[in-house]
């Protein structure tokens, strides 16, 4: 973990001064127990903490996540690193556990001085570290979808936010299938913020909700909700069930006689992972909607795909939206961090001050696999193009509807009374300004 | 929201599917808790690897079908054989040298189940494996106006098997008695002549081997994860513990809890079914400590 001996106990000294020196016998921010040693150094790597579950119930979307950011830093430093420096990734194992995703936060924030956090897949672990992020001023990048519904100082989100999602999925099933749905979940704050704001768009296409579902997460019995789909006869059912959940109700749908060509499933999360977990054949004919499919065809993307799984760190044998929204990351931090560098020299960088300088930064067609993206200079979320995939008989999807327009990311859409979202903070209708909300 | 619809949308044949549904809950929930039923019944070990050897199940089932093309119906009773010399080999070169300090196989049980967690994903990786089912188990089939998937019915009836065949094995056989024996008294049991270490031996090994046939089965229903134990054994341990730790018992708690979850379910919802059923199983041993068929207090 640490890179070398001495320095490791200079700092751990360093790190106990502070803490006896600190009021509480503990040290509470960073710049009590660092004082005013830059945060990088010129020629010296740039360190960066990647905090994913390698074991446990979250590793298997997690543990592509840190192979794929291992496999962009080679990329960036085989291309001359972040302005002449290697970018050197601290590895931690989260364990799928909260407690230790926040343990290790302080752990790469205080003792390891990482410049930038990558990680979390779900929002309870992303819920648990925040406080920790914000009151050490940190930075932490954020590398999927999200319900949205928070305005901090301290992120900058890759993935799409809940509007993005659902926007154009509702009205293409409403379209394709007939205005009646089923809305299935999993138990936890994204399946219902998502569901709340799937519920607009399903309003403006004309739809009708038939029902809504909540399975406790990681539960694997869905027998009492397809007895109730079967029941209310939806056209099509809109699911944001997660994880081993998913697989086991893509699977049971099956096995319960259901039949995807009357009514299929659009999921925001069941992706090629999912579908090669559950087997071909139960994911074949659903929808997905995602800014990113393995199956994009653009030069980039085949070179992204191709490399990857070349590489090393290819060993799983597929891409998907999650681990492509998390390669992203890694570049934009690396726009950020060398327009920051070019803004306030080597010793004025500061956590806080890349994601200042990240505002507008865009990762170009060439870059980017799913095609030119850009931060929103205001709520430090992605514009994207959502695609609405449809899973083929091979487990690949085919793209059956792109946005036209790249969709502006828009974290309190179902809360037009909480305000807007500004590089300020969150400004109430009223004019009050609140920052790291969440 | 929950309780507003309790008895606003009564239907019968929903019902009735509600309950029927709750029959093929019941046989997953028994099946999950039969192996740790008649090893805590019998040789008195909680088994805390008992969702890791589900988990075993599960892979040799996914092992022999994709390295060995076993076909899926030899590849369930396969299973339960793998397992079965799992728990035996563990049991012999473990478990053995522990029957003296009970609680001591607690620690000793959990730390085989890292063991066999880790060991698995050394062996196969961390991503997620599936289970092929034949297509003639992918539908769905019709009773009047009830509905249930074939391969609901397959564990169905597996479970049926397996109750019966525990219950002739238990009741029937001459080992049956010798295990009786054992169960009641060990000391009297070896000094009537029984080889009480064999009997221990064959009955872990027969728990084990049955974690190894539910897991089977329940690798094709969910996914297959080195971590997918930990969703079973919390129903098993539950039916285990409102059950009393018999077979009897187990078969009427685990009949019971999965039909009430398929009821308050039909009724409310999924994660308010949970709920109420935790609710009754807290009154039930507020009321019944010791489970609803508790073995004789002679025991051991």
């Amino acid at each position: 973990m640490g890179t070398n001996r001495r320095d490791f106990l200079k700092k751990t000294a360093l790190l106990g001064t502070a803490a006896a020196a600190a009021p509480y016998g503990f040290v509470r921010t960073i710049d009590q127990a660092w004082g005013a040693t830059p945060w990088i150094k010129k020629g010296e790597p740039i360190k960066i903490g990647l905090l994913f579950s390698l074991t446990g119930g979250l590793a298997v979307p997690e543990e592509d996540s840190t192979l794929v950011m291992q496999y962009a830093i080679d990329e960036i430093n085989k291309n001359g690193g972040i302005a002449g420096s290697p970018i050197e990734p601290v590895i931690v194992d989260a364990k799928s556990d909260f407690n230790v995703y926040s343990e290790k936060t302080k752990e790469l924030i205080l003792r390891n001085k990482v410049i930038a956090l990558f990680g979390c897949y779900t929002s309870a672990s992303r819920k648990a570290i925040l406080p920790t992020v914000m009151a050490q001023n940190h930075l932490l990048y954020y590398p999927t979808c999200y319900e949205g519904a928070e305005c901090t100082q301290n992120t900058i989100c890759t993935g799409p936010l809940a509007n993005q999602h659902s926007q154009d999925l509702i009205p293409f099933m409403v379209k394709e299938f007939g205005k009646k749905v089923f809305f299935v979940g999993s138990n936890y704050v994204w399946p219902k913020e998502s569901n709340k704001n799937a519920k607009i768009w399903l309003e403006k296409a004309g739809g009708e909700l038939l029902g809504e579902e909540y399975i406790p997460l990681g539960g694997s019995e869905f027998g009492p909700v397809l007895n109730k789909i079967r029941d209310a006869k939806p056209n099509f059912i809109f699911s944001t069930v997660v994880g081993a959940s998913d697989i086991a109700f893509h699977k049971q749908f099956k096995q319960e006689g259901f039949k995807v060509d009357t009514m299929p499933i659009a999921s925001l999360t069941t992706g090629e992972i999912e579908t090669r977990a559950m087997g071909n054949e139960f994911g074949a004919g659903h929808f997905l909607s995602a800014p990113y499919f393995q199956a994009l065809d653009n030069p980039t993307n085949h070179k992204f795909v191709e490399g990857f799984l070349k590489s090393k760190y290819g060993k799983n044998g597929t891409t998907h939206y999650n681990m492509e929204e998390t390669y992203l990351s890694a570049y934009v931090f690396k726009y950020g961090l060398e327009k920051a560098i070019a803004a306030l020299g080597y010793d004025g960088v500061t956590p806080r001050s890349i994601r200042d300088h990240s505002g507008g930064i865009k990762v170009e067609d060439g870059i980017s696999p799913e095609g030119l993206i850009w931060i929103d200079d205001q709520n430090f979320n992605t514009w994207l193009k959502p695609k609405i995939g449809q899973c083929q008989a091979d487990g690949s999807f085919k793209i059956v509807k792109q946005a036209a327009e790249h969709v502006a990311p828009d974290p309190y859409s179902i809360y037009p009374a909480s305000g807007k979202c500004t590089a300020k903070g969150l400004v109430a209708p009223d004019g009050k300004v609140r920052t790291n909300v969440i | 929201m929950a309780l507003g619809s309790f008895f606003g949308s009564f239907d019968i044949s929903a019902f009735l599917n509600a309950l029927i549904l709750g029959i093929s809950i019941a046989s997953i929930w028994l099946l999950a808790a039969l192996g740790l039923t008649i090893i805590y019944g019998t040789v008195g070990v909680i088994n805390m690897a008992h969702g890791e050897f589900i988990m075993l199940g599960a892979y040799s089932s996914y092992m022999l079908q994709s390295y060995f093309s076993l076909p899926f119906l030899l590849c369930i009773p396969a299973s339960f054989l793998i397992v079965a010399a799992v728990g035996l080999i563990l049991e012999r070169g473990l478990i053995r040298y522990l029957y003296k300090r009970p609680l001591d196989t607690l620690l000793a049980t959990f730390g085989v189940s890292l063991v066999l967690m880790q060991g698995v994903r050394l062996l196969f990786g961390s991503d997620p494996k599936y289970i092929a089912v034949p297509t003639i188990f992918s539908s769905n089939v019709q009773f009047g106006f009830v509905n249930i998937s074939a391969f609901r019915m397959v564990v169905l009836g597996i479970t049926i098997g397996a109750v019966v065949a525990l219950w002739a094995l238990f009741y029937r056989t001459r080992f049956g008695v010798q295990v009786r024996a054992v169960m009641q008294n060990k000391e009297m049991a070896a000094s009537f002549g029984i080889n009480s270490d064999r009997v221990y031996m064959l009955t872990f090994a027969l728990g084990a081997g049955l974690a190894g046939l539910a897991g089977s089965l329940f690798g094709v229903l969910n996914i297959v994860l080195p971590t997918m134990g930990s969703a079973y054994v919390v129903q098993a341990f539950l039916v285990v513990v409102v059950g009393g730790g018999t077979l009897a018992g187990s078969v009427v708690a685990g009949g019971a809890t999965g039909e009430l979850q398929s009821i308050f379910a039909y009724f409310t919802n999924d994660t308010f079914a949970r709920f109420l059923l935790f609710v009754l199983i807290v009154v039930l041993l507020r009321i019944r400590p010791q489970g609803l068929f508790a073995p004789s207090a002679t025991r051991r």
